[in-house]
């Protein structure tokens, strides 16, 4: 019983891996579009939450406070901030440590050519057992000098050793940190900024250490003093309900405010989820167009495959096992593609992960977790099951004779396009013809390009939000736009790739399957250049629709997720220009294999077809 | 080979074609010479591979010879630039082969106006020529029907019909009943009979001796060249023997030069 298994196991081994070496190229190809579809699977699903450790990477290295209890004065200090109200928080219950409090106040810094509000923190020589923010770079403050945080130092463009001035004066930066108690730069007013004064230039503030003396110099009436004081709980967890509660039930104007740790990850994580959404979305719109590639593929493989199936039953084999050894072929390809994805989109993560450089080190190699493994796995075995089943249903449905010709199916009649074209000049009245010919491939080729344009569209419209608010940040400007517009450019990129490669694979297949019709038109007298003007047209009438498509579709995509912003709409020639360029484009790829096939010889071609 | 003097439409001198290179070269047509007169119908015959529809390729311009040259109505076709050679396929040369090649999507008269539209005429000139042929090879009722829902016979009238869309100077047929019956043959023989009766120059290569007893002249070819010239009368049987051999031509025989081109106008009537 076992031997008689043995042997067709190892039968069907055989002749699954005679085939893939008997056509190299195909499986190749084949195997290169399932690992860009698992490579970008992998990429979208291993960049969620890449931003949580970068966090608590932090608030490890830098003994992070699990609470920021923040005294401010009353409106308009009518009232100094109740200092004794904060400190008392240090004995409440459930607190295990505690530092502070800090007097802090906000000042204009001029730094790396720039004018600019900084939140301005006194600190001790000494570190304390918590919020010790951590050097990058330099040393601790000490009299006449600075640390700022690495985000706003990086902005600013300055690093140890230069001069900066606050309020005026002249201070050196002395080093560079990061900490876990307050959210990296621009969002350091997540935890609550006054910037009364008039004084104080436009912009975001950064933050800066410096000793309690030059901190409590440099308050002004407009920006007076506060106080942090930060608190370890004995349970960390529940510092979220610890701090919900305690703000829920203080009433009074100058009660302590208190912030999570959990608070300043999210207000951290929301200067990067923009990137995180534009990289998910981006990374399933590259799937899409990988798993196109896999179908134009896989079609193109069908006449051959449907012709093996034909030879494996004229020998003998039953249908189940010329499926079986269909399945074993696709089933190599789509595993070792699988594994290969997995581990590229995995090393390919962190490249386009910056999750600000308030944090420590980058988001290093995202989670590869088992569901996320698992995923990827069943996406190629399923792309490996549908390319099986198509050839082995149909092989089993025709004769064995019939799939011995391997014939590809009888391409679609559309008398209405046949009537239309025939007032068309030649190369139109090829290209439509070519393309009504086969209508599910057209499809695929508009959804190719949809699907792009989406993509496209929906980036324009995050620039067209991002010139539209320019001043919000002052003269540093949004550093999350530049983040984000980095994400944006590689995602446009990989979208354009992919689909220029989907139009070269969809022209080929186009190419193969019109080659008879194209030898014909030329035997009948059509130029080479008409033919190849045909084939190129063929694959710019579905680009042009696709593109039209894409429009509103990137912007109900953008609609989606633009998080109850409102909608910015680019101007109209953006969009004009995509709708116009797309077809070139798509058709000046399609002019390359389609003047290779368009100057082949005609003769054996019609000779192939009478033997 | 025969000479048809200043009457020849289509000439061929000299004419060689090789395929691959060193070890697995192959020598498809040698030193073939063919002078054919307008109006005049030639047959080549011959076993398989022995480069008869190379042959018709390169005279048709559908492949460059590796030497030699060919002249269609006094102009050459073989180191002309592909633009041209593709004008000169659609104006001057029908072609049927034996594989019918229809397409499939089309129905049988737009597969037969189609060479008129892709020379530019306008649709309803391209449709009337069609309709006019498809009456003329008694398929007018099927005009409408995909190719798929004819018999052999009938599609290879069609491909007919189709050849003579753009009124060409010479239609070249390559094996026109190697994929008919014995009655879709008969069909197929009385179009071709039809055809030289009203004068239109033909060039068939077959199998087929009936095919071939229609034709002024029966060539027969071995290993790319020619070895036999037949003279035949009225196309109805063979008249006398040359029995030439080598590459070095036929000559001495003379053409009924009828007209050019021509068309079905002379047709008797087949039955759809």
């Amino acid at each position: 019983m076992a031997r008689p298994m043995l042997s067709r196991a190892l039968l069907i081994g055989r002749l699954a891996a005679r085939d893939l070496r008997h056509r190299p190229s195909e499986a190749a190809l084949l195997l290169l579009a399932i690992t860009a579809a698992a490579t970008m699977l992998s990429l979208g699903l291993v960049l969620h939450g890449t931003t949580v450790r970068p966090y608590q990477r932090t608030r490890a290295a830098t003994a992070g406070p699990d609470i920021v209890a923040t005294a401010f004065p009353g409106p308009n200090a009518s009232q100094p901030a109740d200092l004794a109200g904060l400190t008392s928080l240090e004995k409440a219950r459930g607190v295990a440590a505690s530092s502070g409090p800090y007097p802090a106040t906000w000042a204009s810094l001029r730094g790396g050519g720039y004018l600019t509000p900084a939140m301005v923190e006194g600190r001790d020589q000494a570190q304390p057992p918590v919020d010790r923010p951590e050097l990058t770079q330099g040393s601790w403050i000490r009299p006449g000098a600075v640390v700022l945080e690495r985000g706003f130092a990086q902005a600013l463009g300055v690093g140890v050793g230069d001069r900066v001035t606050l309020n005026g004066r002249w201070f050196t930066v002395a080093g560079i940190a990061v900490s876990a108690a307050i959210p990296s730069y621009p969002s350091v007013c997540a935890v609550g900024c006054i910037l009364d004064s008039p004084s104080l230039p436009p912009g975001h503030p950064g933050l800066a250490w410096t000793t309690r003396a030059v901190a409590r110099s440099l308050a002004t009436p407009g920006e007076p003093l506060v106080w942090f004081l930060n608190l370890r709980l004995a349970s960390p967890a529940s510092a979220a309900t610890y701090a919900a509660t305690y703000d829920s039930t203080s009433t009074a104007a100058t009660a302590p405010y208190l912030n999570s740790w959990q608070d300043i990850a999210a207000a951290d994580g929301r200067q990067v989820s923009t990137e995180e959404t534009v990289l998910l979305v981006g990374s399933w719109l590259l799937g899409l167009l990988a798993v196109a590639s896999v179908a134009v593929l896989a079609g193109g493989r069908m006449a051959d495959q449907l012709r093996r199936v034909g030879l494996l039953k004229a020998v003998g084999a039953t249908p189940g096992l010329v499926a079986l050894v269909l399945l074993a072929e696709h089933l190599v390809l789509a595993l070792t593609a699988a594994a290969l994805g997995l581990a590229v989109g995995w090393l390919a993560a962190p490249l386009l992960t910056n999750p600000g450089a308030g944090l420590l080190g980058s988001a290093g190699p995202p989670s590869l977790t088992p569901s996320v493994a698992g995923l990827v796995v069943a996406v190629a075995l399923g792309v490996a099951v549908a390319a099986t089943l198509v050839p082995a249903i149909r092989g089993a449905r025709t004769s064995t004779v019939g799939a011995l010709a391997g014939a590809a199916r009888p391409p679609k009649r559309r008398a209405i396009v046949t009537r239309l074209s025939a007032r068309m000049p030649v190369p139109l009245l090829l290209g439509m013809r070519l393309a009504a010919r086969r209508p599910r491939r057209a499809l695929l080729s508009a959804a190719s390009v949809a699907v792009t344009v989406t993509g496209v569209v929906a980036v324009l419209m995050v620039h067209a939000r991002f010139d539209a608010n320019p001043s919000a940040y002052g003269q540093l400007g949004n550093p999350q736009v530049n983040r984000v517009g980095q994400v944006m450019t590689v995602i446009t990129v990989a979208l354009i790739v992919m689909a220029a490669v989907n139009a070269l694979l969809i022209t080929w297949a186009t190419v193969l399957d019109a080659r008879r019709s194209s030898a014909l038109a030329r035997a009948l007298g059509s130029t080479p250049s008409q033919v190849s003007a045909g084939l190129a047209v063929a694959q710019m009438l579905p680009a042009l629709a696709a593109a039209i498509v894409g429009i509103p579709a990137g912007m109900l995509l953008y609609g989606s997720l633009k998080n109850g912003r409102s909608m910015t709409y680019p101007p109209a020639w953006w969009l004009a220009s995509v709708v116009v360029a797309t077809p070139l484009v798509v058709g000046a790829l399609a002019l390359v294999p389609s003047r290779v096939a368009a100057r082949a010889s005609v003769a054996p071609v019609l000779q192939a077809e009478t033997a | 080979m025969t000479n048809t003097g200043d009457t020849s439409l289509l000439r061929a001198r000299g004419l060689r074609k090789d395929y691959g290179k060193a070890n697995a070269h192959l020598r498809a047509v040698d030193g073939v010479d063919l002078e054919v007169a307008a109006g005049e119908t030639v047959a080549v015959m011959g076993p398989s591979g022995c480069g008869k529809s190379t042959l018709l390729h390169l005279l048709g311009g559908l492949e460059r010879p590796t030497a030699g040259e060919v002249r269609l109505a006094g102009r050459r076709v073989d180191n002309v630039g592909e633009r041209a050679v593709a004008r000169l396929r659609r104006d001057a040369v029908g072609f049927v082969f034996q594989a019918f090649h229809l397409l499939d999507e089309l129905t049988t008269i737009e597969n037969v106006e189609l060479p008129a539209l892709l020379a530019g005429r306008s649709p309803r000139a391209a449709r009337r020529r069609a309709t006019s042929l498809l009456e003329q090879v008694g398929l007018a009722d099927r005009a409408g029907f995909l190719p798929s829902a004819l018999s052999g016979g009938q599609r290879q009238r069609v491909a007919i019909a189709r050849a003579l869309a753009n009124d060409p100077l010479v239609v070249l047929a390559d094996e026109p009943t190697g994929n008919l019956d014995s009655a879709a043959t008969v069909e197929v023989l009385r179009l071709f009979d039809s055809l030289h009766a009203a004068g239109q120059t033909l060039v068939i290569v077959t199998h087929d001796s009936r095919i071939a007893a229609t034709a002024d002249r029966l060539i027969s070819m071995r290993d790319g060249a020619f070895v036999d010239e037949t003279r035949l009368t009225g196309g109805t049987g063979l008249s006398r023997s040359t029995g030439l051999s080598g590459s070095t031509g036929l000559s001495g025989s003379t053409g009924d030069a009828g007209a050019a081109g021509g068309g079905l106008g002379a047709f008797a009537g087949l039955e759809g």
